[in-house]
């Protein structure tokens, strides 16, 4: 230690804004990634109020159509790209060099760098609302013809997305240098905690599709600003193509919003029922393969757009064929909570609830496979409930689980159970509340994207419309939840929880500015 | 004293949550909870299908979620639980691989069976090609000199909220689409702007307006009636105002209304010649 006397007085954290700028420290990169996805969440919760108050009931009260479609895409865009990934990413800063005892990301700099292209790029994305003409409208998967209609926003959309994917792109290439190069000695790759195993997947996966979407935006640019016809049949393009192009990256995009949720999961389980995972290596198969079927189902979001019979039957068999090892999965997580020694803190109830709702979600996609029912499904509030029962109980949960589960180690403060568990019960039932009569009206006959309804849906949108303020009211809880455990609490032990297995917990608690600068020996 | 002003005022809040619930059943909505079973012999088939994986769900839903239940009450460290250790069988982990494939296989194949059935638009009685538009839906009956367009009949006033709502709020038309009961019934559809959807649930199938390419589906109305849908893509601010309203007429009705609908037509565009 005594030759590193000399150096470690520029090792402490810089204060003020200029730390935050200048930073290349995991923690600290981590730390403003989480808390950029829960203001971009307040920003994508504020929109879908919007959209829950205009259809409290039938008939236009409180914006116009256009700005209605606006609200859509724009939740969309902002809590897939600003809130779920960034959010992930968050935690694989704060937790992948911890979990493989490694010092820091294996390129910090540019840890950096991908951080600081999100502000800009959201700001960008968000400003388009005040553009000539408004913000794109055409729903976030941004169709064309429809999405050419945009105003002004659409160079500016186009960029944004660009940002995003670089900054995805770049994060990724760090995730994957830091778990394959930096792992302490001992750390064998199947030795490594689920959740650096699913996020060295994911991030295959978000290096393999982003430069698809960069791809496929490049072309609306052209289309509009510079004469191409990729996408336009009156100059011997295709619309249809479009969506293949967007859907191959947009199905493993899915997946890149579940699988970490999957990683975080496998961790809590197994700590609050003190026992170890039931089947280590066949979930890390599961993932594998689920990663590579992702790849070969793009086509069942748009079996109405006319397909040959032969690519239906193959995209229906591929898509169940999905449901084997996402079946895996959830009973392992069962088999590990059987015979266990169970208790029921915050981030267990999260996790909980995950493997509950999340495996609802996968039975309303099981029933979307099936080509000829998803002919009546498609398009309509029912795909609304399901994606939103994967995306919000699944993916939103577990990073709120991982936040809860971690937060002590961050912090050196334990957070207010009590709040906590007010949290955890007002999210869960409200999440309910919110989006099952959504899988009611949808089956009945209600489309996806449109601002006003016929009659007979009025009841269950109410009833929707409740849950969502009850749903936005209860995640501000959580950032107060949070904040109060950053100024203080309990002291957390090192190990902060009973049965917490792994190298984070040998750390102390608040995780020093730099751990394992000696590499751990793990056995 | 505040304790007595906050009880008043949640009474109020009460009283307004009661009001709204007891204002609901002016609608009747309550049961719009599953898909219509619809009218042809698809939307039979497709409904059943539904019905089928819902209760298989239902079932390992039941499965499953009742032996985490049973773990969450039983294993719990409060009553004194101890964890055991056991972990990796790769025998459970072959019989929870194979049981499931085998529940999928045996979706997939009546699945398969509804799907060609749906996919085979041959020996049509007639055709009528749907192209939708920014937002409106125009009908042309191949082979017959007929062909219109259908809006939104719903008045603005309604939308608005200065009328009352009538019962079709959103779903009435100016020109429903009139097709011969039990008839094959075969639409192209192609759109003029942007991509559309032609939906009727009680038909038992949508598909993609798209231009510059022609789609194909097909229709058998088991019986006489008026059918409602609307538009399933969204296509740009007027998405939520193209509805669709087909009416099955009997095979002699439908005559008569086509030679109504052909003579209207004709003196129309005599009209048209003679002031141009």
């Amino acid at each position: 230690m005594s030759e590193a006397v000399g150096h470690d007085t520029h090792h402490g954290p810089p204060s003020g804004i200029l730390r935050w700028v200048f930073t290349t420290n995991h923690k600290d990169i981590g730390t403003l990634y989480l808390v950029t996805a829960f203001i971009m969440l307040m920003i994508g919760g504020l929109m879908a109020l919007v959209i829950r108050t205009e259809l409290f009931q039938p008939g236009l009260q409180v914006v116009d159509p256009q700005f209605f479609n606006q609200m859509t895409t724009m939740h969309g865009l902002i809590m897939i790209f600003g809130a779920i990934m960034p959010a992930f990413v968050g935690l694989a800063n704060w937790q992948v060099p911890m979990m493989v005892g490694a010092p820091d990301m294996a390129l910090p700099r540019m840890n950096n760098l991908s951080f600081w292209i999100l502000p800009f790029a959201f700001v960008m994305l968000v400003g388009t609302l005040f553009m000539p003409g408004g913000a794109p409208a055409s729903g976030w998967t941004i169709y064309p013809p429809l999405v050419l209609q945009t105003g002004a926003a659409l160079p500016f959309l186009i960029f944004a997305i660009h940002l995003m994917g670089l900054s995805s792109i770049m994060g990724a290439i760090n995730i994957i240098a830091t778990i394959l190069n930096l792992r302490a000695p001992g750390m064998t790759l199947m030795k490594m905690p689920l959740f650096v195993w699913t996020w060295l997947i994911t991030a295959f996966l978000l290096i393999a599709v982003m430069p698809v979407l960069a791809g496929a935006v490049t072309m609306l640019l052209t289309d509009k600003f510079f004469g191409t016809s990729f996408f336009n049949a009156g100059g011997g393009g295709d619309p249809v193509m479009y969506q293949h192009i967007f859907w191959f990256f947009g199905h493993p995009e899915v997946y890149i919003m579940i699988l970490p949720a999957f990683g975080i999961i496998s961790q809590i389980l197994p700590t609050f029922s003190r026992k170890p995972l039931f089947g280590y290596t066949s979930m890390v198969y599961a993932t594998a393969s689920i990663a590579f079927l992702s790849f070969i189902v793009w086509a069942h979001h748009m079996f109405t757009v006319g397909m040959p019979l032969a690519g239906e039957l193959f995209f229906m068999y591929a898509t169940l064929l999905i449901a084997v090892p996402t079946g895996v999965k959830v009973f392992n997580w069962v088999a590990t909570m059987y015979r266990g020694s169970m208790t029921f803190e915050t981030p267990m109830l999260f996790a909980i609830a995950f493997v509950i709702l999340f495996t609802i979600g996968g039975f309303s996609g099981l029933m979307l496979a099936i080509t000829p029912a998803d002919f009546q499904y498609h398009d309509t509030y029912f795909v609304v409930a399901h994606f939103h029962y994967v995306l919000v109980p699944g993916a939103l949960f577990s990073i709120i689980a991982g936040v809860y589960y971690w937060l002590p180690k961050w912090t050196g403060h334990m957070y207010d159970e009590t709040l906590g568990k007010w949290h955890f019960w007002l999210s869960a039932i409200f999440v309910n509340v919110l989006f099952f009569p959504q899988h009611f009206v949808g089956l009945a006959g209600m489309p996806r994207r449109i601002p006003d309804y016929a009659l007979q849906f009025t009841q269950w949108n109410q009833i929707s419309t409740v849950g969502a303020f009850g749903f936005g009211i209860a995640q501000v809880l959580f950032g107060y939840i949070v904040w109060k455990a950053v100024r203080g609490g309990a002291k957390a032990t090192d190990e902060v929880w009973e049965g917490a297995k792994g190298l984070e917990w040998q750390v102390p608690s608040p995780a020093p500015y730099h751990t394992f600068e000696e590499a751990p020996e793990v056995k | 004293m505040s304790t007595l002003r906050l009880k008043s005022r949640l009474r109020a809040l009460l009283t307004g949550a009661v009001a709204l619930v007891a204002a609901g059943p002016a609608y009747a909505g309550w049961d719009a909870l599953n898909m219509p079973k619809g009218v042809t012999p698809i939307s039979k088939e497709v409904f059943d299908l539904h019905m089928l994986i819902l209760w298989i769900c239902v079932i390992i839903g039941v499965v499953v979620f009742g032996a985490m239940i049973y773990s969450i009450i039983r294993f719990r460290k409060s009553k004194g639980a101890e964890a055991s250790q056991f972990h990796e069988s790769t025998t459970v982990e072959i019989i929870w691989t194979i049981i499931p494939f085998l529940i999928l296989v045996g979706m997939a194949i009546p699945a398969t069976g509804t799907l060609i059935t749906m996919e085979d638009t041959a020996q049509a009685d007639m055709t009528v090609k749907v192209t939708g538009y920014q937002w409106k839906w125009h009908y042309q009956y191949m082979d017959e000199d007929v062909d219109f367009y259908s809006n939104l009949a719903t008045p603005t006033d309604q939308i608005q909220d200065r009328q009352e709502k009538d019962s079709d709020y959103l779903r009435e038309v100016d020109n429903r689409l009139v097709v011969p009961a039990d008839s094959k019934v075969r639409l192209l559809l192609t759109s003029g702007d942007v991509i559309h959807a032609w939906w009727v649930p009680d038909l038992g199938m949508k598909k993609d307006a798209i231009p510059g390419f022609v789609n194909e589906m097909w229709v058998k109305i088991e019986e006489p009636g008026v059918y409602r849908g609307q538009c399933a893509e969204l296509c740009g601010r007027g998405h939520g105002f193209m509805p669709i309203v087909v009416e099955a007429k009997s095979p002699e009705a439908y005559q008569q209304w086509l030679q109504q609908r052909k003579t209207a037509q004709a003196e129309t565009s005599s009209q048209v010649a003679k002031a141009e």
